[in-house]
């Protein structure tokens, strides 16, 4: 009785967690594995073991096509996020000068992270639309007579969009990452002559690796697995999986195909982040 | 003298560079924002350049809006409750992390980070399936539940990053005195986390307020805030909606200062 006492918070704070994930994580994922080998036999769903949905998603190109795009703009926008993200860090951790400066800077692109993510995607309908803000004031500078659509529904939209919303996602473990390379790093290649070019492409650069790593991982997997965003600016053309995942569970009433894209999704997702987490590895062991 | 004037020159130039890119950046993250809260108090039902006129109509709609009023209300209910679990879960989890050594360890560790990079849809969609199996009906408990698993990672990673920072020797020396497992926590690691679970509290409710992904799945009748907004916008654009964005940018920038202010370390 006492030794069950002195044991019983020990016991909870490692029984907690440890159903939490049971009942609420691994035991959903085992189904939805179960019913990616189902049939589907309308109006509704056969027991199987088959692999038929698996070969749908690989043979049709509908779903090929689906699955390159999601992979392209997801691509595109961890570049975009990157290519904004790194020399946003850099300035704050090496050239800026004032602390204050840097917190606040810092804190403005995280902020929006803490406004709703539903918001910043109907923002940019709004404002990319053919009646939106950016055709008006274009149309008020006379710069163009009529409205274009170039700007809403198609990749172009969603990439801008998308990169809006996961920035944030980019510049932390970037800044983090460049923040824990000592100064005297750089000072030492500078002391013996290399330009400030080369110090930042063999010294800085590499050492942020990791940092780079885990920004890509998690702008890469938000976006692969976003479809609020593709459904508000992404039009007839933009369909990424997680809109044909949507769909398979609601209109399309096919659970078994939509579970083993799923599958292929949490398949995706898990490489990347192993890929990633031994890159970051990598880094910290070559580091040292 | 004169061999530094190039480096100079090159370090003021440099330096341009790099402001009017930071000063693009801002522009790109913020000019969207002001464009949102402008529109909210123009008087044209279109969203176009330039402004017509100041009108509060668009609030004034909203305040008489009943279907609005119910879902916040759904949403403070499902954001409240979400983040009590998630930290009854997540804090207990990360202690683990911290302390324990067993068998399995890094499975655990990436299985309970899993939800920050696995979209929510998955989450989604797989406690559907187990709800529905199980012949739960969907409601808001529901999307509790799901908001609380999705959630688990942010608090576990903050709360987790935090005790690592603690010194070992301090729970040492509370053992050394004979203080039982449950008496330093409550008396030693606790009042050293507290900054760093209410921070992961904060962020919890601000992202289970905000969340779609999992919502749309898992919700019955009753609709949260950002379902209802996206029910609205599917039918088209109206400045009705840029006026609760308003106001959710305004609390949102609230509750940013009260956390800044809540996980500041008290470090001097």
């Amino acid at each position: 009785m006492n030794l069950l006492r002195r044991n019983l918070p020990g016991a909870l704070v490692v029984g907690i967690p440890v159903l939490w994930i049971l009942v609420f994580m691994l035991l959903p994922y085992g189904i939805i594995v179960t019913y990616s080998f189902w049939l589907k036999k309308y109006p509704t769903f056969l027991p199987a073991f088959q692999f038929g949905n698996y070969v749908t998603l690989f043979t049709d190109p509908q779903y090929l096509r689906v699955f390159l795009r999601t992979l392209k703009i997801s691509l595109l926008v961890s570049a975009a996020s990157f290519l904004l993200a790194y020399p946003f860090a850099y300035y704050l951790v090496f050239r800026c000068r004032s602390q204050a400066l840097r917190t606040w800077l810092y804190m403005a692109v995280i902020a929006p992270l803490w406004v709703s993510y539903l918001l910043r995607a109907y923002i940019w309908k709004t404002i990319l639309g053919t009646e939106g803000v950016l055709n008006s004031f274009l149309m008020w500078l006379r710069i163009i007579d009529e409205p274009s659509s170039l700007f809403l529904y198609n990749q172009f939209s969603m990439v801008v969009t998308l990169t809006y919303i996961f920035i944030p996602f980019m510049v932390m473990p970037i800044y983090t990452a460049l923040e824990k390379i000592p100064v005297n790093l750089t000072e030492a290649s500078a002391d013996l002559g290399m330009s400030p070019w080369r110090s930042f492409w063999h010294v800085t650069l590499p050492l942020s690796l990791p940092g780079v790593a885990a920004g890509f991982t998690l702008t890469f997997c938000l976006s692969f697995g976003d479809f609020i965003a593709p459904f508000l600016v992404g039009g007839p053309d933009g369909n990424l999986v997680a809109n044909v995942i949507a769909t398979q569970f609601g209109a399309a009433l096919n659970w078994p195909l939509g579970s083993a894209l799923a599958i292929v999704m949490l398949i995706v997702v898990l490489s990347i982040v192993s890929v990633s987490d031994r890159l970051e590895r990598k880094g910290l062991t070559g580091g040292t | 003298m004169t061999k530094n004037t190039p480096s100079l020159m090159a370090r003021y130039g440099a330096d341009t560079a790099f402001m009017t890119f930071v000063a693009a950046l801002m522009a790109f993250l913020y000019i969207p924002i002001w464009v949102l809260i402008a529109f909210s108090f123009n008087d044209s039902r279109s969203l176009t350049w330039p402004l017509s006129g100041f009108t509060l109509d668009w609030y004034r709609k909203l305040a008489e809006n009943t279907d609005l009023q119910a879902a916040i209300g759904n949403s403070f209910y499902v954001a409240s409750l979400a983040t009590l679990l998630t930290l009854c879960v997540g804090v207990p989890a990360a202690m683990v992390l911290h302390r324990f050594d067993f068998p399995g360890k890094s499975v655990f560790r990436r299985l309970i980070l899993l939800p920050i990079t696995l979209p929510g849809i998955v989450t989604g969609i797989s406690m559907l399936n187990m709800f529905r199996l199980m012949g739960f009906q969907l409601s808001l408990e529901t999307v509790v539940l799901g908001h609380a698993t999705a959630l688990l990672g942010v608090v576990v990673t903050q709360v987790y990053a935090r005790l690592q920072r603690l010194p070992k020797s301090l729970q040492e020396a509370a053992y050394d005195l004979g203080a039982t497992p449950w008496r330093s926590f409550v008396d030693v690691t606790l009042p050293n986390i507290r900054s760093a679970i209410v921070g992961a509290g904060l962020l919890s409710f601000v992202l289970s307020f905000d969340e779609i992904p999992v919502t749309f799945f898992l919700t019955g009748r009753d609709n949260t805030l950002p379902m209802y907004i996206y029910s609205t916008m599917r039918r088209g654009v109206t400045p009705e909606i840029n006026a609760v964005g308003t106001i959710i940018v305004l609390l949102s920038l609230l509750l940013i200062v009260v956390a800044v202010i809540a996980t500041r370390e008290r470090r001097k």
